[in-house]
């Protein structure tokens, strides 16, 4: 286990280096000069040019600017945005991450509430009504985009019925719409997952053992396979990380709710590149972290992962 | 012996009779289930749509009918007009142009990129995978619509644009199948076979591996265009995909969402649109996996 744990530690932090020189990297494709960039129109002679340079360590070599970045970064020192000057970056990200976590995690919350029961259930009762209806609306639901989806709750729930707020946030009505959005998306392909897993498990010999023991059906979905089918959600919920964080980008522009999707989106569009480039670090450095949580969690939770 | 009376050649026991070919097996596998055959009409149709837009368009895509500014449907034109009086329906077709030129394309440049990075890392081994799997990994790390938005923006949004940077960013899961599926063909014994005869690593890799791993890889590619298409409708829903005038469905959803307090019933037929493609082309994939790659089952590869 523990050279299982030295291994994926190690590949973690090779990973959030490369990941880190790419977004940096990324950043350098812009084309024209970032002094120029950040100056605008305004009448400049090159003495005042070489100025900002020197102030913002551009003449020096590129490997030392990305030391000198990466440095910053790690003690979470993200600058300060262009264009809502004077505001560190820091104050914004943290503003909007509460938006952004909040949404996805009530939005989370309920899928799983409603996804696994639905899951086992289809499992069960397999080839029922109820369960041809999960695996069609699974189908269908990783086809709809979700932020279609959102505008057709807008239309229903706010023009047709005005029963609810179509963008904004200014009570808590603002989230229902956007957790809604959410939910579709993750519900059926969660359910359909565990339905195939709780399938999977149901034929096990455990299972079979179970059930010679006289141990009723029900006793030994509940007890014996249920406990066996959550293990690829974990694992699934885990690697998704990313997945989620892409959809909550193009909700939260549906919503205009200002979380870290819609700041980020505004600050790609006003050329905000301080803003943006801390936003694509911390998020990939956020799916790194989860990926390695998953891998542990799941090693930890079963040893056969760990003989490898 | 005379040579006239030659004895005429006995027939083959049926064992030994030509089998239908692996294509025309895979193709009876493919057509046992329905959906996939009804996605592929649905794909045939929409290719029609794209390849000849202007025959089945009934309207320029960019002509402006002046003051039908939102109007609802009419007999000459069924879907309605836009926000500035240009014809739905038209422009419905049209964009079905740009959602299979960016959903095949990319995904090609992707497949080319992935099979050639998977199979070169499985095959050589040694310091060339672990530097290539750590590519694939940092790639993998990526929020996928994060990257490209900021890739697009950067680079300048374009149609071009779109499908180069969806092309160079999605290529990461075809080389982790390659890669693993090359591992263990490494040690077969018609490999072994070719090196012993003295073929190029090259070779070997594009000859005989290669080859061999294709079926998953149509697999993979067949149910990922449905997510590419679905990319890059969200990419040009921000503005960031294929500009006015070209039509796109994501360009016209975000229309609608500008719009949908007063005009509600543009934002309808692009979205529909979009999910019958995505579900046919998700269909089609459901199928070949079933006829091409029975091991697999849901996998789903959206990130």
């Amino acid at each position: 286990m523990q050279r299982y744990v030295a291994t994926r530690l190690a590949q973690g932090v090779v990973v959030i280096f490369l990941v880190s020189v790419g977004t940096f990297g990324m950043m350098h494709l812009i084309p024209g000069d970032p002094v120029s960039l950040m100056l605008g129109e305004g009448r400049v002679t090159q003495e005042q040019i070489d100025l900002i340079r020197r102030k913002w360590g551009l003449d020096r070599p590129i490997h030392e600017q990305y030391l000198t970045w990466m440095g910053n970064m790690l003690r979470g020192e993200f600058g300060q945005s262009v264009v809502r000057s004077g505001v560190p970056v820091r104050t914004m990200i943290a503003e909007a991450a509460r938006v952004t976590i909040t949404l996805n995690l009530i939005a989370f919350v309920l899928s799983i509430a409603v996804a696994i029961p639905a899951g086992i259930f289809a499992a069960v009762r397999r080839y029922s009504t109820f369960d041809y209806l999960i695996m069609v609306a699974a189908t269908v639901g990783v086809a709809l985009p979700n932020f279609w989806v959102g505008l057709m709750l807008i239309v229903l729930f706010s023009v047709v019925l005005r029963w609810l707020p179509p963008y904004g946030l200014g009570s808590w009505h603002g989230y229902v719409l956007p957790v809604l959005v959410i939910v579709i998306g993750q519900l059926a392909l969660l359910a359909r997952l565990m339905r195939s897993s709780t399938l999977d498990n149901l034929g096990e010999d455990f299972a079979r053992t179970a059930r010679a023991k006289g141990l009723r059906e029900g006793a030994v979905v509940v007890r014996h396979v249920v406990r066996n089918a959550l293990l690829p959600i974990v694992t699934v919920i885990g690697y998704r990380l990313a997945f989620i964080l892409s959809g909550t980008i193009v909700v939260e522009t549906v919503f205009a709710l200002p979380g870290l999707g819609q700041l980020f989106v505004e600050s790609v569009n006003r050329v905000d590149y301080q803003v943006v480039q801390a936003i694509v670090l911390l998020l990939s450095v956020l799916v790194v972290l989860g990926n390695l949580a998953t891998d542990m969690v799941y090693g930890l939770i079963d040893p056969r992962i760990r003989i490898r | 012996m005379s040579r006239e009376a030659a004895a005429p050649i006995p027939r083959l026991p049926a064992a030994y009779q030509a089998r239908p070919s692996e294509w025309s097996r895979g193709w009876r596998r493919f057509a046992r289930y329905r959906p996939g055959l009804v996605g592929l009409a649905f794909i045939l149709v929409l290719l029609v749509l794209a390849i000849f837009p202007d025959t089945f368009a009934p309207h320029p895509y960019t002509q402006i009918f002046r003051g039908m500014r939102g109007a609802p449907p009419t007999w000459g034109h069924p879907l309605g007009f836009d926000h500035i009086g240009r014809d739905v329906l038209s422009r419905i077709i049209w964009g079905s142009r740009v959602a299979l030129i960016v959903g095949l394309l990319a995904t090609g440049i992707a497949v080319v990129i992935g099979v050639a990075v998977g199979a070169i890392a499985g095959y050589v081994g040694g310091w060339v995978d672990s530097v290539l799997s750590r590519l694939v990994d940092t790639l993998m790390a990526y929020p996928l619509l994060v990257l490209l938005i900021t890739l697009a923006a950067v680079l300048g949004p374009s149609l071009v644009t779109v499908v180069v940077i969806i092309g160079l960013t999605t290529w990461a899961q075809y080389a982790r199948v390659v890669r693993a599926d090359v591992l263990s063909l490494r040690e077969r014994e018609f490999v072994l076979a070719a090196a012993a005869a003295g073929a190029s690593a090259a070779r070997i890799i594009f000859r005989h591996v290669v080859p061999n791993v294709m079926g998953p890889v149509i697999v993979l590619a067949s149910l990922g265009i449905g997510g590419i298409i679905l990319l890059e409708s969200a990419l040009s829903f921000l503005g960031l995909g294929a500009q006015p005038p070209t039509a796109s469905w994501g360009g016209m959803l975000a229309d609608g969402r500008a719009f949908i307090l007063t005009y509600p019933q543009i934002a309808i037929a692009p979205g529909v649109m979009i999910s019958l493609t995505v579900l046919a082309f998700n269909l089609v994939g459901d199928g070949l996996r079933d006829a091409l790659d029975p091991r697999q089952k849901d996998v789903t590869i959206n990130r």
